[in-house]
């Protein structure tokens, strides 16, 4: 025997092990690589020469990041989780589970019963990498996040499906003001729900369970989630002193039976080797010469507005102020428009006191000699700042962007910004708003992710920005969203990019990702002939670079790129024509106090996570709401069809037969996807069959996480990953036997070339079946059923009813009839209802909104209430459903054969024939059927003169994108009328 | 020139004049069976290339031209094509496209118009395109799906499943590197000149190939060590095109696995049992479903003919029958599962670990709709009723990197060969 050393490179860590004979650890070391795996693995292995000098040794590599390492010096390699079991079994014996998280990576292995092993599919984004962005975009350390945890009071539900998401939910609740403490707990909250949501699908977690990886080694906040997540007392959960190397161990473990050859030589190969660079998939230079790049610079510099001095400058002024998601942005005007004085930061996580700081900073350095006639805020944190601050007026940023992009570049016909978590292009045309395009939020955190991304490789942003300029091989990344950057990051780290290949890489595909997938745009005459562009991310020359050589056209970049959205502002409110400003004074400044509470909302089911910033002098904001409610302001409610619909499904539950005089018992339905259209339908037909029919309880998070550990597909809609919980509740209330059916068809409403449903419509009852062990415990009835050929479905149902239940032929053709006549009723209700709502909009001179999706978007869980928030904007709001009708079948440019499709297609037609109609389409994310009608729908509406909106949801329940779409819907509209109405 | 000639819902037609003037591109998805069926058109009087072209400029076309959201294969197929149009040096305005149409109810059906549309955005709209389909959809003046044609490309497919099944069975253990690809050249060139020459068209024919095909390769001289099988199910595109899986087979014969890949047959009897089941589970005309029962027994002949030109050779694996296949799926899904490969994924799932097939990769688009319930869905219940099997999940897509998949499959093969070796010894615990 000899001795054995196990490597493990990971994606931002090395850990080097030597154990010997007798399996003891000599040595054991770990430490984040940057990127310099080869000279990090080297030099901890240099620290481990006291024992490995002069020796024969056996070497293994493992780790997603090795396997590169191991071709080019010759060193054997072995799976990491196959090494992380080895390890397990030797050091820990009797464990039933093991968890480990990694840099990005997360891995749960059973061994009890089946040997298990699972990795993270590629979407579900990294654990440790997610950690360190979270803990920079609060501006905290991770060491100092994992103590902030002991101090929470309470959880946010946090989207657990992948960083990406999980990042868009918790930027707003810092924005507004939640407590640190809260959020940590929530971060490490969130972590655990991914993994056991994404890994464990369906298996339970239980027994001896070990806590492996590096995350889990330091953060005992991390390991506190776990442990009462799992409800895991001491003895059960284990967490060994080399948890976080333990992969490495036991790719030492695996190396007992190679050859052994003398240290040296082993260290000597791991030195010299240089991994192949032949495959490495890379794009040309961004600039050739530094001449070139002088007269880049030299072109963008010259848009630039006049600079007076705030020290000496004595007159009136105008403030503008950007609260974005991660940064601050503040600008000071003289009315003609020039600079008195800019401001552009990090957030810091707590936009009021960076505020209060400027403010008196502002007032401090001028003092008296300027008096400020205006203020506006625009942003993500415009409410917050708006009520801290008084400001005068807010306003959406789209609008703000244009008013400052214009002030540059009047014929400006485009305007792209990149900000840290938005992205926003819009088009326009004629002096107004012609199209909007922002990021969805799968590809959103593109400006911070390279900021965050700098940062883990050790650099500052505006020096690894640099790095990328003159790079001879930017590395091609793709344009998905930025956890896939992550994974091809590593795979250009193996392959032996450079940091500055990388740098000039992800500028490029931050630009790919803007171009491809948010403007969808096939050359440069799509966007215009006049670009503005804008935003913080745009001040990275390699972005603006990568950004020109795509589109082949040069662009207007004002040297206040950071700060337009500010600058805008400014000049609004400069345009109120104020005779005074209401913003806090200098003396008001003195006593500003600002207190945050979470607390939760009792106002209805939604129960939103509140936060309750009081400010001195009773002002007081209130985030995180969907509706006026807690607010408390009496308002005007408009009607709402989505919300009609809504309660007119969830009330046939109360016009059920009693349970006691049912004669064919109890039958439960779940009340999610297809039920949302076929429930009247069923629940007539069971109703008259005898059964006392039970619905589901309404969807929330609490039932999303009932179900959630049974979801094999974690990338799946969140409507379908719902009905795991909807299932959970009807057990609940113990029914012994469901109701589901499997429904490739769809009713046919004559309007399409056929009346499909969606795979996952179709067929999730199966899924169900074979993933929930909960529904062998009762009669889980999924049979296929097509209701589309009314005849055939009585004479199946007959068949298959007499079958299941003993039922007679003739009643159950009489409750087909009345099932088939209870949907009709319905839909002619729900139309005439429509109808109402449209006669109420028109006579009180309302924009009627229609709210454009599938029939289970009316889900409050599922479409977030934004019917809601746009009522509270003005809208009377109907759904698809109540326009489509009027229109016929009509051939289409693409595949018209699923009726829903169909349905948004003909309401799209109908409000092209409407003035005073809007659309906005509500669309699942993963929802691939959609990637077909989201095209379609927008060529519709725009050659019939209206503008596409797309709202994008998910699990997320933050609603401050949606928020900045229809304001800026409302905007365009507006501009509009007014452009109309000056001829 | 051929004159631009449209339908009456304006359509770009086909035209006679263009079958003698035009090149028809097509996507490739197997290199045999597709290679066949070229050679099949070109019979007929078509200029057609099939297109093998295989780097980063597909998929930044088809990420260009079409919706970044839709399904992979779709970007792959329509990059890949109008990449051919714009930069194959062909005369842009002397090429054709042609593509298959199904007209299930997965989004993937809609290629054809996907195609279109980003012909139009490339400014390619005078480039008429063909659909391939059994249906009557779209008929075009110049493209006849003749019955000698269509009986031809079904011997293909037969063909081609044959060669695939056995030369995956030799080229992991071949003691003279090339010769299995060679001899499938080889065959391929035959089966085509016999074609041309006889029609070949006979059943008798057919068995007389298959025979001599089964003999060649079970004379291509082998080493006798045991390498790891591993099965390949999942979305038909990404399971048999190399473009579409980064080289899938090829990878797992380096990592030195044997890919046993099931054939296109199946898949093409499954789409007609379905017009069949339909009719069972909805209603519908019988006349449809006896037409689609003679479809299926005749194609069950031609199966059974495959397997006995197999069996002769008790060292090759022998593939099983759809009527097999059917029956497996019985506790997991129902058969109006049919979207995209439908019930007949966790078939042959099944059936591979029944073949002593237990390591298996399930590939599919990042999120495929199917397969969220037939593939990833059932994988869990295929893990209960069946310990042994050993599968893993792989998404594919324009950004998913290869060393993600790779990583994932090593995990698969690493287990794979634990079980192995347990079983040569078991453990004495």
């Amino acid at each position: 025997m000899s001795l054995r050393i196990g490597i493990d490179v990971g994606s931002t860590t090395v850990k080097v092990v030597v154990l010997d004979e007798q399996n003891q650890l000599l040595y054991r070391s770990y430490s984040r690589h940057f990127s310099q795996v080869r000279e990090k693995t080297c030099e901890l292995l240099r620290g481990a020469e006291q024992w490995l000098r002069g020796q024969t040794v056996r070497a293994m590599i493992t780790g997603s990041a090795g396997l590169g390492m191991s071709t080019a010096a010759k060193v054997n390699f072995s799976q990491e989780v196959y090494a992380t079991a080895e390890a397990v079994r030797v050091f820990l014996p009797g464990t039933d589970a093991v968890i480990e998280l990694g840099g990005e990576d997360a891995k749960i292995i059973f061994f009890d019963g089946a040997l298990e092993e699972r990795m993270n599919g590629s979407c579900a984004g990294g654990t440790g990498a997610f950690i360190d962005q979270m803990a920079t975009l609060m501006n905290v350390s991770v060491d100092e996040m994992d103590k902030l945890y002991d101090g929470y009071e309470k959880i946010y539900p946090i989207a657990s499906r992948c960083g990406v998401f999980a990042k868009s939910d918790i930027q707003p609740i810092l924005n507004q003001g939640g407590r640190k403490e809260d959020v940590a707990a929530s971060v490490f909250q969130a972590v655990v729900d991914q993994t056991i949501a994404g890994l464990a699908q369906g298996r339970q977690i239980k027994g001896q369970v070990a806590f492996l990886g590096g995350p889990l080694h330091f953060l005992h906040g991390l390991r506190d989630r776990f442990q009462q997540t799992l409800g895991l007392d001491n003895q059960h959960a284990v967490f060994p002193a080399d948890g976080d190397c333990f992969a490495a161990i036991g790719a030492a473990l695996c190396a007992t039976g190679y050859a052994s050859e003398p240290y040296e030589e082993i260290y000597s190969r791991l030195e010299h080797s240089v991994a192949d660079r032949g495959q490495r998939d890379t794009l040309p230079p961004l600039f050739a010469s530094q001449a070139e790049y002088d007269a880049f610079l030299a072109r963008h510099n010259a848009n630039t507005p006049p600079v007076r001095p705030l020290e000496t400058y004595t007159g009136e002024a105008y403030l503008g102020i950007d609260a974005g998601s991660t940064t601050t942005k503040l600008v000071l005007i003289d009315p003609e428009g020039g600079l008195l004085y800019t401001y552009y930061a990090s957030n810091r996580g707590d936009p009021v006191q960076v505020l209060l700081d400027q403010l008196r900073y502002i007032y401090a350095a001028t003092a008296g000699r300027v008096t400020i006639r205006g203020s506006a805020v625009t942003g993500y944190g415009e409410d917050l700042i708006r009520a801290a601050f008084r400001v005068d007026d807010g306003l959406v940023e789209t609008m703000a962007h244009y008013r400052a992009a214009a002030h540059f570049q009047p014929d400006v016909d485009f305007i792209i910004d990149i900000g840290g978590q938005d992205m926003k292009c819009f088009k326009i045309r004629g002096g107004a708003v012609d199209s909007i395009m922002l990021n969805e939020a799968c590809s959103s955190g593109c400006g911070s992710f390279i900021e965050t991304f700098a940062r883990a490789l050790g650099y500052e942003i505006a020096d690894f920005a640099r790095l990328g300029l003159f790079a001879p091989h930017p590395v091609n990344l793709g344009s998905r969203c930025t956890v896939f950057m992550n994974s091809s990051v590593k795979q250009a780290q193996k392959d032996g990019a450079t940091v500055e290949d990388i740098s000039a890489g992800l500028a490029i595909s931050i630009v790919k990702n803007a171009v491809y997938k948010v403007i969808r745009a096939s050359s440069a005459d799509d966007l215009g002939q006049h670009i503005v562009v804008q935003g913080g991310t745009f001040l990275n020359d390699a972005v603006l670079r990568s950004f020109e050589l795509d589109l082949g056209r040069n662009v207007t970049r004002p040297t206040i790129a950071g700060v337009m959205g500010a600058y805008g502002a400014a000049l609004h409110a400069m345009q109120l024509g104020l005779e005074h400003s209401a913003l806090l004074g200098p003396e008001e400044l003195e006593g500003f106090r600002h207190t945050a509470r979470p607390t939760t909302c009792q106002g209805c089911t939604n129960h939103c996570s509140l936060t309750i910033n009081t400010f001195d002098g009773g002002r007081r904001y209130i985030s995180g709401n969907r509706c006026q409610k807690p607010l408390g302001g009496k308002s005007e409610t408009l009607p709402n069809l989505s919300q009609w619909k809504y309660q007119r499904l969830r009330a046939l539950a109360e016009q059920s037969l009693p349970a006691d005089s049912a004669p064919r018992g109890r039958i439960g339905l779940p009340m999610g996807l297809n039920m949302y259209e076929n429930l009247p339908f069923w629940h007539r037909f069971f109703t008259k069959l005898g059964f006392s029919v039970v619905l589901s309880g309404e969807s929330s998070r609490a039932l999303y996480r009932e179900g959630q550990t049974t979801i094999p597909s974690d990338t799946v809609c969140y409507p379908a990953k719902l009905m795991h919980g909807h299932i959970m509740s009807l057990l609940d209330q113990g029914v012994d036997t469901i109701f589901y059916p499997c429904m490739p068809y769809n009713f046919n409403e004559h309007i399409s070339d056929n009346n499909y449903n969606c795979p996952v419509v179709a067929y999730y009852p199966e899924l169900l079946a074979a993933n929930m062990p909960q529904l062998k415990q009762v009669r889980y009835l999924y049979p296929y059923f097509g209701l589309h050929r009314p005849k055939d479905f009585a004479k199946r149902a007959k068949a298959y009813f007499a079958e299941e239940f003993g039922i007679p032929e003739q009643e159950t053709a009489a409750a087909v009839k009345a099932a088939y006549a209870a949907y009709e009723d319905y839909k002619q209700e729900l139309r005439a209802m429509g109808e109402a709502i449209i006669g109420y909009a028109r006579e009180h001179g309302r924009q009627i909104l229609v709210l454009c999706g599938r029939p289970y978007h009316i889900d409050p869980e599922i479409g977030h209430g934004i019917d809601g928030l746009a009522g509270s904007y003005g809208f009377c709001v109907i759904t698809e459903d109540a326009v489509a009708w009027h229109m016929d079948h009509q051939p289409r440019k693409v595949l018209n054969q699923w009726s829903y499709h169909a349905r948004m297609y003909n309401a799209a037609r109908y409000v092209c024939t409407q003035p005073d109609m809007q659309l906005v389409q509500l669309v699942s994310f993963g929802c691939g059927t959609d990637a077909i009608t989201t095209d379609e729908l927008r060529s519709i509406l725009e050659s019939g003169g209206k503008l596409y909106t797309q709202l994008k949801i998910d699990e997320i329940s933050n609603l401050g994108a949606v928020r900045i779409r229809l304001r800026s819907l409302m905007a365009a509209i507006e501009e509009r009328s007014r452009q109309q109405a000056k001829g | 020139m051929a004159e631009l000639m449209y339908d009456k819902t304006g359509r770009l037609l086909f035209t006679k004049q263009m079958k003698e003037e035009y090149t028809l591109l097509m996507p490739q998805m197997l290199p045999i069976h597709f290679g066949m069926m070229q050679k099949c058109f070109e019979l007929e009087g078509y200029h057609v290339d099939m297109l093998t072209s295989h780097h980063q400029g597909i998929i930044d076309t088809g990420l260009k031209y079409v919706h970044n959201d839709t399904c992979y294969p779709a970007l792959l197929v329509i990059g890949q094509l109008i990449d051919a149009v714009e930069h194959g040096g062909y005369d842009k305005h002397k090429v054709a496209l042609m593509i298959t149409q199904t007209g299930g109810g997965c989004r993937a059906s809609n290629y054809i118009h996907l195609l279109r549309k980003a012909l139009i955005k490339a400014g390619l709209d005078y480039v008429p395109v063909v659909s391939l389909n059994l249906s009557g959809l779209e008929p075009n003046p110049g493209f006849q799906l003749s019955v000698k044609l269509a009986l031809r490309m079904i011997r293909a497919v037969f063909y081609g499943d044959l060669m695939t099944w056995m030369g995956n069975q030799c080229k992991p253990y071949e003691l003279h590197p090339g010769e299995t690809d060679a001899l499938t050249e080889q065959w391929k060139n035959r089966l085509i000149d016999e074609f041309d020459r006889s029609g070949g068209l006979g059943r008798k024919t057919f068995r007389r190939n298959l025979a001599a095909i089964a003999a060649d390769y079970a004379a291509i001289e082998v080493s006798g060590e045991k390498k790891i099988p591993v099965g390949i199910v999942g979305e038909i595109y990404v399971k048999f095109s190399s473009l579409g899986n980064n080289g899938l087979e090829q990878f797992l014969i380096d990592e030195g696995a044997e890919p046993v890949v099931p054939g296109l047959a199946d898949f093409v009897i499954f789409k007609v049992d379905n017009r069949s089941v339909d009719v069972d589970l909805y209603g519908g005309k019988l006349l449809k479903k006896w037409a689609m029962n003679l479809a299926e027994k005749y194609a069950h002949g031609l199966q059974m003919d495959l397997i006995e030109a197999v069996s002769r050779y008790p060292r090759f694996r022998v593939m099983e029958p759809f009527t097999h296949l059917k029956p497996l799926v019985k506790d997991y899904l129902g058969y109006g599962n049919k979207m995209g490969e439908g019930w007949l994924l966790t078939a042959e799932m099944l059936d591979l670990i029944e073949l002593g097939v237990p390591n298996i990769v399930c590939t599919q688009p990042f999120g495929c709709l199917p397969n969220h319930v037939a593939g990833k869905g059932m994988i869990g219940k295929i893990k209960q009723e069946h310990p042994e099997s050993n599968i893993v999940a792989v998404d594919y897509d324009p950004s998913a990197t290869k060393i993600n998949q790779e990583n994932r499959i090593k995990l698969m093969l690493a287990n794979a060969a634990l079980h192995q070796k347990e079983q040569k010894e078991p453990a004495g615990v």
